[in-house]
């Protein structure tokens, strides 16, 4: 018999049949869990052994030992061999039979096949299409929503309305006004540097006002709502979604469109032409601070000029746009916050999702309301 | 190597005042928790156990006294040190708390690896083996989505149990297990406590767990705000002369 070594945490000793292996000195996670390496070449020698055994010639140890012990385990059941684990510590067998009261489930492993590009092609295809299906449903069904309200027999609440439209309209003046007066600002820059080369620096005031009415003022704001209100739907319907409040609403027959998502949605067609009305103003208000104390045109001039040139299908145009931008945002929130998957992560992709998708969706109508407004010359 | 409950002292609580601002959920809490005993903080819904928890393992404030882990008390060291007395801890939290993006080996791994120098296949084959000990041996690579409710309760054990700890809390363990399940996380636990000479604090008011695994025991009281017995709680049963704490150890049928 060999005398044990203190460098080493293991040795493994033929005698006969048995493969003896004498553990010793500390066994702590901090020192690391020993490899079972030179243990599977015993084993797998020619003249295999029978048995594996064990000496304790342990100090202390903890779940170091236990891995151990456990990696020995499954190599001697590979093999087919014996385990004996007779001589261990007793807390040890105590806690390796623990271990192994219940048999690993042998159905739960994971299959992760990799699959070919055409595979993953058609696949994300195949999720593409059923994804614009289920959009398309969930569009369908808010609409037949509205359709209920129109009748006065949806099952929403007015005040969770109210509260809504407090967070998503008043509350978000103070971040519209901001971001509107230096659009304004940085509008009334721009045209001036080319307008003042001609001497015609009192059309800043047409620029701004015209740009800022019809297209920027609805565009910004959809933008700021998009991220600001457009996000906090989709994470408190995700939200909801995890805490199966959803599912507690459809328990008790209630419609969770009719009453998560009209509510918001309404609140959002309500306010943005609202919000798309004050961001106007404000931004012909920054395009008028830059006009007046860096080109020294006159105020009241400016006014006059800038209320000249917008007609009242531009302006109506902007608030129909502000309106419109107002429910895409709320639907994509809405939606990608009812979809959300049933955990924390699943709530930031919905978050992200709602965000990008309410964002190319104003965009994206925007391209096409001009081109229809160009043909109808509007 | 067999640990009951000794002699040496674990943990103090002295004169504890819990609130939440000018709301005070209980006053003058103390009690005196032994190593390697299994210690149950029991009550009825609303009393304040898991606010006590929380305040054990250092994640609220008490309004008054103090908590003492070997002498050492954990508010009156600095913010390196606290987090250096509380890697000694495991948790197991209500909702079991387990990280969803990470699968189950991920979520055990992780403290190992920053508080370790094991290698990825060392840490692989220790998480392995705490989830064998909750019985999810097979479930390594799933996510905690993707597995039940009780599931997720043993997933989360197994990661308390990670680094080993000196003291583990236990908040409710088994709400939302079966019976068999919550039987076997018993036998769990006094398995913990007698190989490995681990310090169990239990918050439940599951009776028939509690006269099982419980050395040592308080009872919080909701209506005087104060605790109301401290003990063993099947001599608490047998012999309290408080009827609260009887009925309550009874299900109100004695």
């Amino acid at each position: 018999m060999t005398e044990p070594v203190q460098s080493e945490p293991f040795l493994a000793d033929r005698v006969d049949d048995d493969l003896i292996i004498t553990l010793q000195s500390d066994w702590l996670i901090g020192t690391g869990v020993p490899d079972t390496a030179r243990i599977k070449r015993d084993l797998k020698d020619s003249s295999a052994p029978r048995r594996m055994v064990f000496k304790d010639a342990l100090g202390k140890w903890d779940s170091s030992l236990l891995t151990f012990l456990m990696n020995c385990q499954d190599l001697a059941a590979e093999q087919g061999i014996e385990f004996e684990d007779a001589n261990l510590p007793d807390g040890a067998r105590r806690l390796l039979t623990l271990a192994r009261t219940v048999p690993p489930n042998k159905d739960a492993g994971k299959t992760e096949g990799t699959s070919g590009w055409v595979t993953r092609i058609g696949e994300s295809v195949l999720s593409g299409w059923s994804g614009t299906w289920r959009f398309v449903e969930f569009l369908g069904e808010t609409v037949l929503s509205l359709g209920r309200l129109m009748r006065g027999r949806a099952q929403l609440q007015w005040s969770q309305v109210g509260l809504i439209i407090q967070q998503s309209g008043p509350s978000a003046l103070g971040i519209v006004a901001l971001i509107n007066f230096l659009v304004g600002m940085i509008l009334a820059f721009v045209g001036a540097v080319q307008l003042i080369q001609f001497g015609a620096g009192i059309f800043v005031a047409d620029l701004v006002a015209i740009a800022t009415v019809r297209e920027m003022g609805a565009i910004m704001t959809a933008i700021i709502i998009s991220g600001r209100t457009g996000a906090a739907f989709a994470a408190e319907l995700g939200t909801m979604t995890v805490n199966q409040e959803v599912d507690a609403l459809k328990t008790f027959g209630i419609s969770s469109v009719d009453f998560l998502v009209l509510p918001r949605v309404l609140a959002l067609i309500l306010m943005m032409p609202l919000l798309t009305v004050f961001a106007d103003v404000i931004a012909i208000g920054g395009g008028m601070m830059v006009s007046v104390l860096a080109l020294g045109l006159n105020p009241t001039e400016y006014l006059q000029r800038s209320i000249d040139s917008i007609s009242l299908n531009g302006f109506l145009l902007g608030v129909f746009k502000g309106g419109l931008f107002g429910a895409l945002v709320g639907t994509a929130g809405c939606y990608y916050g009812i979809q959300s998957g049933r955990d924390a992560s699943a709530v930031g992709q919905a978050t992200t999702s709602a965000v990008v998708a309410g964002i190319t969706s104003i965009i994206v109508a925007d391209g096409l309301l001009a081109v229809l407004t160009n043909i109808l010359g509007i | 190597m067999t640990h009951g409950p000794s002699t040496e002292i674990k943990a103090v609580i002295r004169d504890l005042t819990m609130a939440f601002g000018s709301y005070v959920v209980m006053r003058d809490v103390h009690a005196t928790i032994r190593k390697s005993e299994v210690f149950i903080i029991m009550g009825g819904s609303g009393c304040g156990k898991s606010t006590l928890l929380n305040h054990m393992i250092g994640l609220l404030r008490p309004a008054k006294g103090d908590i003492l882990y070997e002498g050492k008390s954990i508010w009156g060291v600095d913010e390196t040190e606290r987090a250096l007395m509380l890697r000694g801890f495991g948790v197991l939290f209500q909702g079991s708390a387990l990280w969803s993006s990470m699968t189950l080996t991920e979520n055990i791994a992780l403290p190992l690896s920053e508080y370790t120098d094991l290698s990825p296949t060392e840490i692989n084959g220790l998480a392995r083996l705490k989830l064998a000990y909750v019985g999810l041996s097979g479930f390594e690579g799933y996510y905690p989505s993707e597995i039940s409710g009780g599931m997720q309760k043993r997933a989360g054990l197994a990661r308390a149990l990670a680094l080993d700890p000196d003291i583990l809390f236990f908040d409710e363990p088994s709400s939302g297990l079966d019976p068999v399940s919550a039987r076997n996380l018993d036998r769990l636990i006094l398995e913990l406590r007698d190989s490995l000479g681990t310090t169990l604090i239990v918050v439940s008011h599951d009776l028939e767990s509690i006269f099982t695994i419980g050395d040592n025991s308080i009872f919080l009281d909701t209506q005087s705000k104060r605790m109301r017995a401290q003990g063993n709680p099947r001599e608490l049963r047998d012999h309290s002369d408080d009827d609260a704490v009887r009925n309550f150890l009874t299900s109100g049928l004695a």
